[in-house]
């Protein structure tokens, strides 16, 4: 038993933490948003030149044979800062999931060496990203198809997280495109990194909500000193500390496949939603009037938290499986690992 | 990262499941907090722990101890949550008195308390709180005044759980004339000294679970201070991070009632409505979301880390998914909630009652929540004092 990250796994997410933070600023998104381009070809380039996108892939595959728990706090990372780039989607959902098909066309390694592949789980009724995407995994009914990008047309549903880029994908499916019929872990996989992401959200949300309580002054001094502004932030980090440690456990957890582990993944992808929402909504009442407008960059942490939220499967969806899990396993202090009620 | 037991971890478990399946009381100890012999019942559970070499399984083995490490401790606990053994009578000095001991005590001090704390035969209580000092500590007006090998103590403190039947307590005391933090000494005084008075103070449910302390010109030696003399904030800041961080309140505890409620509402799901499953379903991934978060703690303090102000979280958080939890098996019992034994004529017994009116104290000992939420505000977040 050893619920703790190895120093290689902690220098790895610092370094990757480090140049997300440094490259993906709120003047970076903005003037990303301004440029109407889908992404910051620069930062895509330095993710891509850190290795990170093969970290899960196969090592037969050129990548580095890694696991979820290795990639959860760069997801986190990538949370934290609102990346609008698809390193969340392509290294812990994409490339796994390319590994595990067959008949793909060499697309693997076309990943390997930069290129997107997007996906439409039938969890979520639109595809993140796929209008820069080169390959997209599409599913008609069981069956997933592997359909280059010149062979779907796209129609844009608008968010409002301006970043999140979802289209409807009309396609055609032909015995040549079908890659598997089984989509395995890839709607835990998605939702456990949904939930690192939130996680993520969650922290910058208050740590903007703290920024702003030292600096504005109200009654001749900082609110911020005040008590009653000081503890919703707090509540706000209470939320995120017990959500944390279960988004950790169910990327540990995950490979286990069991109704003990999925109900893991929900209860993280639950927890950490509940914490980036009220991170959200408290940091906007921290924040005052401004935490409503467009100038305070805060709208775009709260927007892709709301959307995370219900990606990957929703709350209420989460809940169910919980409540199977409790109906169905043993419970109780010997029951707390998913390898003790396999 | 592994989560899961070793063989040998696994084993450890299966020893103490044994264990306490060999000796936990079969029936409930009467209350330690209503008359003597409820007390010395516990006591004598104390006694038998101490025996099996269980009392406190983290402390070195010449303490009575087994030397081992937190993740075994928390094994421990979910055993001897597991089991429904008794509540531990003595957890103000196991739990708190104790690790401070290990930290600032001398080793005379060491020898002379912790062997005697583990076995049972000295039961101690806390007396911090003032009527006028309560989340404000450091307003203590008790006083601790020299007089060669001697400290005379005089003042009074109160909410001191244990304290009507307990043998010794743990006091914060001023030099005359100090104020605030500065010139306070944490000194260990025994409940039967001479100039020692206490007061039960009764429960909205008529336990006695704490006592006033009035002190006379009681006389104790110099070599029962513990920490410098003056260093007694600091000593007593230590103490209130073993209370908040890891030890008082064990995750299994509140599996345990997750699980137990989580077995009501399967037995009662047909009459329920679903919304009240979803409660349920809360408190058992809360009370999950706290062991994991102590596991975690526990494995960084195994490889060398400390715990910091985050442990004010864990206070906040458990005490309030007690209450929450409390508050969900009542709503299922609905109008028999009230009642204090399920059936008219059956005798009381261990009801969602007690935990219920337990658990409202939860956000209030230990420092309040409202006090935890500044220190996380202002030393985890960094946000200004007022």
């Amino acid at each position: 038993m050893e619920f703790a990250f190895t120093d290689d796994q902690l220098t790895l997410t610092q370094a990757a933490r480090e140049m997300l933070v440094d490259s993906c600023q709120p003047a970076d998104l903005r003037r990303l948003l301004d440029s109407q381009q889908p992404r910051d070809d620069a930062r895509w380039a330095a993710i891509n030149g850190m290795g990170l996108i093969g970290m899960l892939a196969p090592e037969r595959a050129g990548g580095m044979g890694m696991t979820l728990v290795d990639f959860i706090g760069i997801a986190e990372a990538a949370g934290y800062v609102g990346l609008p780039e698809p390193l969340v989607e392509l290294t812990g959902i994409a490339l796994p999931l390319l590994a595990r098909l067959d008949g793909t066309r060499g697309w693997l390694d076309r990943a390997m060496a930069g290129a997107v592949v997007a996906i439409g789980h039938p969890i979520n009724p639109l595809v993140a990203g796929a209008d820069t995407a080169d390959a997209l995994l599409l599913a008609d009914g069981d069956d997933i198809h592997l359909i280059e990008s010149n062979a779907v047309t796209l129609t844009r549903a608008e968010s409002f997280d301006p970043f999140r880029r979802l289209f409807a994908v009309e396609w055609t499916p032909s015995p040549a495109t079908k890659v598997g019929s089984d989509w395995g872990d890839t709607a835990d996989r998605g939702a456990v990194l949904a939930a690192a992401q939130m996680i993520g959200l969650a922290q910058r949300c208050i740590d903007m909500a703290v920024a702003y309580a030292k600096d504005r002054q109200q009654f001749g001094k900082a609110i911020g000193s005040t008590q009653a502004v000081k503890h919703m932030i707090a509540s706000a980090q209470v939320k995120v500390e017990f959500a944390r440690p279960v988004v950790h456990a169910a990327a540990a957890e995950l490979p286990l496949g069991s109704l003990a582990a999925r109900a893991r993944v929900a209860h993280a992808k639950i927890a950490a939603g509940e914490a980036a929402d009220g991170a959200a909504r408290m940091a906007v009442q921290a924040h005052g009037a401004m935490g409503m407008t467009w100038e305070v960059d805060l709208h775009f942490f709260l927007k892709r938290a709301m959307a995370l939220n219900y990606a990957w499967g929703t709350p209420a969806a989460h809940r169910a499986t919980v409540m199977a899990r409790i109906a169905a396993l043993r419970t109780g202090p010997d029951a707390t690992f998913a390898s003790e009620v396999a | 990262m592994k989560l899961d037991y070793t063989p040998d971890q696994q084993a450890f478990r299966q020893e103490v499941r044994s264990w306490m399946a060999a000796n936990v009381p079969p029936a409930r100890l009467p209350s330690f907090d209503l008359t003597r012999e409820g007390f010395e019942a516990h006591r004598d559970w104390e006694r038998k722990l101490s025996e099996g070499r269980w009392g406190m399984v983290t402390w070195p083995e010449a303490y009575g101890g087994r030397a081992l490490d937190l993740i075994r401790w928390l094994i421990f606990e979910e055993e001897y949550y597991r089991a429904g053994a008794p509540t531990r009578v003595n957890q103000n000095g196991i739990f708190l008195l104790g690790p401070t001991l290990m930290e600032f005590g001398t080793d005379d001090q060491k020898a002379r308390f912790l062997t005697r704390m583990a076995a049972g035969d000295d039961i101690w209580a806390q007396a911090w709180s003032e009527p006028g000092a309560g989340s404000d500590l450091a307003a203590v007006r008790s006083t601790c005044t020299r007089d060669g090998d001697e400290y005379v103590l005089n003042g009074q403190k109160i909410w001191s759980s244990r304290a009507v039947f307990a043998d010794w307590a743990f006091g914060l005391f001023r030099e005359p004339g100090s104020e605030r933090h500065k010139g306070m000494s944490l000194i260990l005084f025994p409940l039967d000294a001479p100039g020692v008075t206490r007061r039960p103070i009764a429960r909205m449910d008529g336990e006695l679970v704490f006592a006033e302390i009035f002190l006379d010109n009681v006389r104790v030696p110099v070599a029962d201070r513990l920490g410098d003399e003056g260093q007694g904030w600091h000593v007593c800041m230590a103490t209130a991070g073993f209370e908040r961080g890891l030890m008082l309140r064990s995750p299994a505890r509140y599996q345990v009632a997750a699980a137990k409620l989580a077995a009501m509402y399967e037995a009662n799901k047909a009459q329920l409505p679903a919304s009240v499953g979803e409660r349920v379903a809360q408190s058992w991934m809360d009370a999950e979301a706290y062991a994991l978060s102590i596991y975690s703690t526990a494995s960084r303090l195994e490889a060398g880390g400390t715990i910091g102000p985050e442990s004010s979280t864990n206070k906040i958080f458990w005490s309030e998914l007690d209450v929450a939890l409390h508050q969900t098996a009542l709503d299922i019992l609905g109008p028999r909630a009230e009642l204090v034994a399920q059936a008219p004529g059956e005798a009381p017994d261990d009801t969602w009652l007690d935990g219920y009116i337990f658990a409202l104290s939860g956000p209030i000992y230990a420092g309040s929540n409202e006090i935890q939420r500044n220190i996380i505000a202002e030393r985890m977040l960094g946000l200004p004092r007022a």
